[in-house]
């Protein structure tokens, strides 16, 4: 197993300081750049400290926020390209649907592959709900743009011997040539996030590493859509290593200190989705049905137990976040077994992807945080045997 | 003649596109363009026009049950559509009226062609852009609470309130289905063509802006602004209605095109 090590890069102070929304409209008088540089400055050290003691690495974006100040994702993949030696950087992700300038994203992501010498894997994603005001992007044509920029990224970035042609129905180029050239061959590799079922079995079909985001129990269902998927294009069963699962993790020796550092990074749920109502569904984002159900006041919950009741994420306590496999918190020994139980459960997944910092956890908590998990949890990690993937795959099929 | 009670049904196939439409009343013939909440509030203003007038009463593409074809996404694209209906249909003489977003499809047909119109109403019309770059002259719906967005859009915002919980299943979906389809119209630019306003000169038929008086959505200094620049239009308010005349006021409505349009 691989284990990315991830933090949203929150601007903290004014997590406490807000008038009903952390996102799209919080003034950015609040952000004190002063402040805002001793942050970036940490995360970066924190990320560096991964890079020597054997994890890797993941930044993501997002836009007008004091819940993450990474709002170009390119500006911290350079920064760690040069700044770390063997981790891989994973950018999850770059919401390529809202970018008007595809042929940029080809340049940047290749020159960042070049100057990591090879590390780079490329997330591309549909983004959240509250992306929608930053980049004015129509929303009901999103993923029309998404598909045609990947489609774009990956010709641009497999095209070798001259120019080519784009004339599609979003974008337009005549003299397409990318300096510098990829690190890795054919491209670096794609992964993408989704919680849809459909969307899910689109990602198996082209074996793209799919990632779902505090799913909880809930994840298999989705896992076992991409199985249908990726065994129909291919025929035989996706291995481990194609499934990504996004969790929250505090390790400590004490079990208090572990569940005060949960408690601390569950932060991250605590202030997600404090945004202004009309910001959280755009129009266009789910489907018309969806949507009707949601006026009807039908909106189905989305976190899970273990045993099958709902709760809510973005408001419960630390022993239901552990419950639902969203949180892996405890002991070494107890995050380990937490972990490999979520991976059980999944029928194989073959990355971590870790917040092992968030909104108030200090610097040295979260230095303790990751060091124990390295020195401790991860070489069991990499020694675990990933449930048979065929067997996985067959239960899907019957 | 189907009547609007049992007309609900009625749909047409344009250019391979099928869409719903209402066809009522007798008398000169008259194309209601509906706003972007759709046909369902626009009911009882269609009876009262159909009183004088032959109504013809679509569903826009993409709203309602209206299907809406592959790589439509414009107003621009709208007016064609319109205009091949008009053509199949083989209506003449006919006066067009808009309401909102659908006054602003009425300004983008009328501009292109004015062969098949005798006489143009565009009521809270919205389409052009008159103030500066960072005057918002109309109010971001999408970033407004349902309550400030009804209190915004009517004089009674009561009148706008809908109880999704009692309402038909199909009417919850087209109100999910107008909302998604106005966002495809008219996201980007917002509400309005910047090229419109250079070509409103075209319109030289006997146009009427009618402007419900509380429409605080969008200012009645817009509406006028947007009336000047029309060869010959005139301007009329309708007092106790907001940014959706024809449903605050169906019959005051009614009565004001009917008579501009000779029918009475």
């Amino acid at each position: 197993m691989r284990v990315y090590q991830f933090t949203e890069q929150a601007y903290f102070p004014t997590w406490n300081d807000h008038s009903g929304s952390l996102r799209v409209i919080l003034p950015n008088r609040k952000c004190d750049p002063h402040v805002a540089a001793d942050l970036f400055h940490r995360y970066y050290d924190e990320y560096q400290l991964c890079d020597e003691i054997g994890l890797d690495i993941m930044l993501n974006e997002h836009h007008q926020t004091a819940t993450c100040m990474s709002s170009t994702v390119v500006v911290g993949l350079a920064v760690l390209a040069r700044a770390t030696k063997k981790a891989r950087l994973l950018v999850l992700g770059y919401p390529i649907g809202h970018r008007p300038d595809p042929l940029r994203v080809a340049e940047e992501l290749s020159t960042i592959d070049v100057i990591s010498r090879g590390r780079l894997d490329m997330g591309f994603i549909k983004g959240i709900p509250y992306e929608i005001p930053a980049s004015n992007r129509n929303p009901t044509e999103l993923m029309d743009r998404f598909w045609e920029a990947h489609d774009f990224i990956i010709k641009a970035m497999t095209t070798h011997d001259g120019t080519f042609n784009w004339e599609g129905e979003f974008f337009h180029y005549r003299q397409v040539n990318v300096w510098p050239r990829v690190w890795q061959e054919p491209h670096p590799p794609i992964w993408s996030t989704t919680g849809s079922s459909s969307q899910a079995r689109v990602l198996g079909e082209r074996g793209y590493v799919m990632a779902t985001l505090g799913t909880g129990f809930g994840t298999r269902k989705l896992y076992d859509a991409y199985r249908k998927g990726y065994v129909a294009k291919f025929g035989h069963a996706p291995g481990a290593d194609r499934f990504a699962y996004l969790g929250l993790v505090a390790v400590a020796h004490d079990k208090e200190e572990a569940r005060k550092r949960g408690d601390l990074i569950a932060g991250y749920l605590r202030t997600s989705a404090i945004v202004h109502v009309p910001f959280r569904n755009p129009p266009g984002y789910v489907s018309p049905e969806d949507n009707a159900r949601m006026l009807r006041g039908e909106t189905p919950p989305r976190g899970f137990t273990k045993d099958g009741r709902a709760i809510n994420i973005h408001a419960t306590s630390v022993d239901d976040l552990i419950d639902a496999g969203v949180l892996f918190c405890g002991t070494p020994d107890e995050v380990y077994q937490q972990i490999i139980a979520f991976c059980d459960h999944c029928g194989g997944m073959g990355n971590l992807l870790m917040m092992g910092q968030a909104g108030f956890l200090t610097h040295e908590q979260t230095v303790d945080n990751l060091t124990l998990f390295s020195r401790e949890v991860l070489p069991r990690l990499k020694a675990y045997q990933q449930p048979d993937a065929e067997a996985a795959a067959k239960a899907v099929a019957a | 003649m189907l009547q609007p009670a049992q007309s609900a049904a009625g749909s047409l196939v344009v250019e391979g596109t099928r869409i719903d439409m209402i066809e009522c009343g007798a008398g000169r013939p008259l194309l209601f363009l509906h706003a972007e909440n759709g046909i369902e509030p626009a009911a009882a203003a269609i009876e009262e026009l159909a009183k004088a007038a032959h109504v013809f009463a679509p569903t826009h593409p993409g709203f309602g049950r209206s299907e809406l074809p592959a790589g439509m996404r414009s107003v621009d694209d709208l007016s064609y559509f319109y205009l091949d209906l008009l053509d199949q249909l083989d209506l003449r003489d006919i006066t067009v009226v808009g309401v909102s977003l659908g006054a602003w499809i009425a300004a983008e047909i009328a501009v292109k062609s004015t062969a098949r119109m005798a006489r143009l109403v565009m009521a809270n019309a919205v389409g052009i852009k008159v103030g500066d770059r960072e005057s918002r002259d109309i109010a971001d719906i999408f970033a407004l609470t349902d309550q400030e967005y009804l209190e915004l859009t009517y004089c009674d915002p009561s009148v706008g309130q809908r109880d999704y919980k009692a309402l038909p299943d199909a009417e919850v979906l087209a109100a999910a289905r107008a909302r998604e389809a106005t966002a495809r119209f008219a996201w980007n630019p917002y509400f309005h063509d910047p090229r419109l306003k250079s070509r409103l000169h075209r319109i030289r038929i006997p146009t009427l802006f009618l402007w419900g008086s509380h429409d605080r959505m969008l200012s009645e200094a817009y509406g006028r602004a947007y009336c000047a620049i029309v060869p010959g239009a005139r301007f009329e308010v309708i007092d106790r209605a907001g940014h959706f005349p024809h449903q605050e006021q169906p019959k005051v409505f009614a009565e004001r095109v009917l008579a501009f349009a000779g029918n009475k």
